[in-house]
């Protein structure tokens, strides 16, 4: 399976199976076009007709293309054949039922009234509450007794508003540090707050114990204070901004992301993504709103068009960032090519409901953060653990060969398959797509990928 | 090759004989939380 596409002045072929991605000339890429349906003459007369100007495409010079395209075929890097349907689900049936990965929801109540929130402002549809050091200690001992030889732990803090309990954030990192070397864990902790109530004891102790500072912000004045609002109503840009940019600051070399979230109001979500930038933030994420078709956030078919020429506008900016000196990183825009995921991952799904769940305040199991208030998706709790074993299975057999709609499509193993939250939102079950959500990702492949051969040998 | 330039990438055909150890990150535990993607993932294979 090959992928062809023109960007930024660059002609591109992906070799989809064995990851091999090569930048031609204009030639290269028509003979490629054509190499599999025509015969060697048929494309050589093609090309000579179509060149006709041109003093440099001989024949001769084709048969040299044509030679090399061949070779790149013997050496597995051009229509390399797909058989990884047979080891597509090996790697989740290898691990068994170990888990590695926990999103706790320690707060189920926010402190900002943001109307597009999926968590419903942080209820998950249900009551308010917070979860006790118990639970969340439990919660932590679930995770070490079902993670195998699993050596990394990974564990979210989130919500609603994770630092509305924060005392209990800062104890089960104490309870994890005290027992992991003797587990033989690591744990890495993240927090995704919305800034609120970020003080320097949040900031010393983040800085301090999370591997990674999820922060939430939606770019400009206007388009963040628009949605992400208190219960009086009032914006919170101005009082969470000086905020991040003092953690930032004290966070060194750590990982850290802006996060913000783009809807129909902004879909030139480049202007905050680069306002973000002018405020001194350099690690920069900006996703499209999940929500329901019929809700006014709801990204449009016009919307779609326009998000994926701001994909390209962004590309294209950061890479005239990176040649000034400053450069900025987009999460979506960072791929791996060298040491990346080895195939099984990449075919293997985002492990929701098998080694990656999410955990209520109350102790419940669920899929991911995206299934948590449905109770049809509840897996079980963490003192029983995994009770509602069907439904794992059915996560299970979510991979990147899982569903008949990414048989032909190039970027499955860029995506694994895709979100089973947003696909069970737009289709009624979590193996199906969710398509706009595909088309925006195979532009940001393809921006991505553009960006990656611009550096290699332009730069 | 005089018309194509070939990036250094992993043979993800390769990678299926020794890869697969799980150690890697979940791919949703991180910025995004809504739209997952695995190619901005790092191998944690201690000897890929």
């Amino acid at each position: 399976m090959v992928h062809q596409f023109q960007l930024n002045g660059c002609n591109i072929v992906v070799d989809t199976i064995s990851g091999a991605i090569h930048a031609v000339d204009e030639v290269a890429y028509d003979i490629i076009s054509r190499y599999q349906t025509d015969s060697r003459e048929a494309i050589t007369s093609w090309i000579l007709s179509k060149y006709a100007d041109r003093e440099d495409v001989t024949e001769e010079d084709i048969q040299l293309c044509l030679d090399d395209v061949e070779e790149l075929v013997r050496q597995g890097k051009l229509f390399t054949k797909d058989t990884y349907a047979d080891i597509a689900g090996t790697l989740k049936a290898r691990s068994g039922d170990v888990v590695k990965a926990l999103c706790l929801h320690v707060a189920h109540t926010c402190n900002l009234n943001c109307s597009y929130c999926f968590a419903s402002q942080g209820r998950f549809h249900g009551e308010r509450a917070l979860m006790s050091f118990e639970v969340g200690k439990q919660a932590l001992d679930f995770l070490m007794d079902h993670s195998g030889s699993r050596h990394n732990l990974e564990v979210d803090f989130f919500g609603g508003e994770p630092l509305m309990n924060f005392d209990v954030v800062k104890q089960l990192v104490a309870y994890a540090r005290s027992v992991e070397k003797e587990r033989g864990k690591n744990f890495r902790f993240t927090l995704t707050t919305n800034g609120m109530l970020i003080d320097d004891d949040v900031i010393d102790f983040a800085n301090r114990e999370m591997s990674n500072v999820v922060l939430s912000l939606d770019g400009r004045k206007e388009v963040h204070d628009r949605l992400r609002v208190d219960y009086a109503g009032n914006g919170s840009y101005d009082k969470i901004v000086p905020k991040f940019q003092k953690l930032v600051q004290a966070r060194g070399n750590a990982h850290y992301y802006m996060r913000g979230t783009f809807t129909h109001a902004n879909p030139d979500f480049t202007k905050d993504v680069f306002h973000m930038a002018d405020l001194g933030f350099t690690e920069l994420s900006m996703e499209p709103v999940v929500c329901a078709p019929d809700d006014p956030a709801a990204l449009t078919s016009e919307d779609i068009e326009i998000v994926k020429q701001e994909y390209e506008i962004l590309a294209k900016d950061m890479l005239r960032r990176k040649k000034e000196g400053h450069p900025i990183t987009f999460y979506h825009y960072m791929i791996d090519l060298e040491g990346g995921p080895c195939i099984y991952k990449r075919l293997s799904g985002c492990g929701s409901g098998t080694e990656y769940m999410a955990v209520t305040p109350w102790g419940d199991l669920y899929p991911c953060h995206q299934f948590v208030g449905d109770e049809a998706y509840k897996l079980g709790n963490v003192w029983d653990g995994v009770t509602n074993t069907n439904l794992r299975e059915e996560f299970r057999a979510c991979n990147a060969y899982a569903r008949p709609e990414c048989k032909d499509c190039w970027a499955k193993l860029y995506c694994s398959g895709g979100c089973a939250a947003n696909a069970y939102h737009a289709s009624g079950s979590i193996r199906g797509i969710y398509e706009p959500g595909c088309e925006l990702f195979r532009k940001r492949m393809e921006c991505a990928i553009m960006m990656k051969v611009k550096e290699a040998f332009e730069e | 090759m005089e018309r194509i330039k070939t990036l250094n990438t992993r043979n993800l055909c390769e990678s299926a004989k020794n890869g697969g150890c799980g150690e890697c990150q979940t791919s949703c535990q991180s910025a995004c939380k809504t739209s997952c993607g695995v190619a901005n993932q790092q191998c944690e294979k201690a000897a890929k």
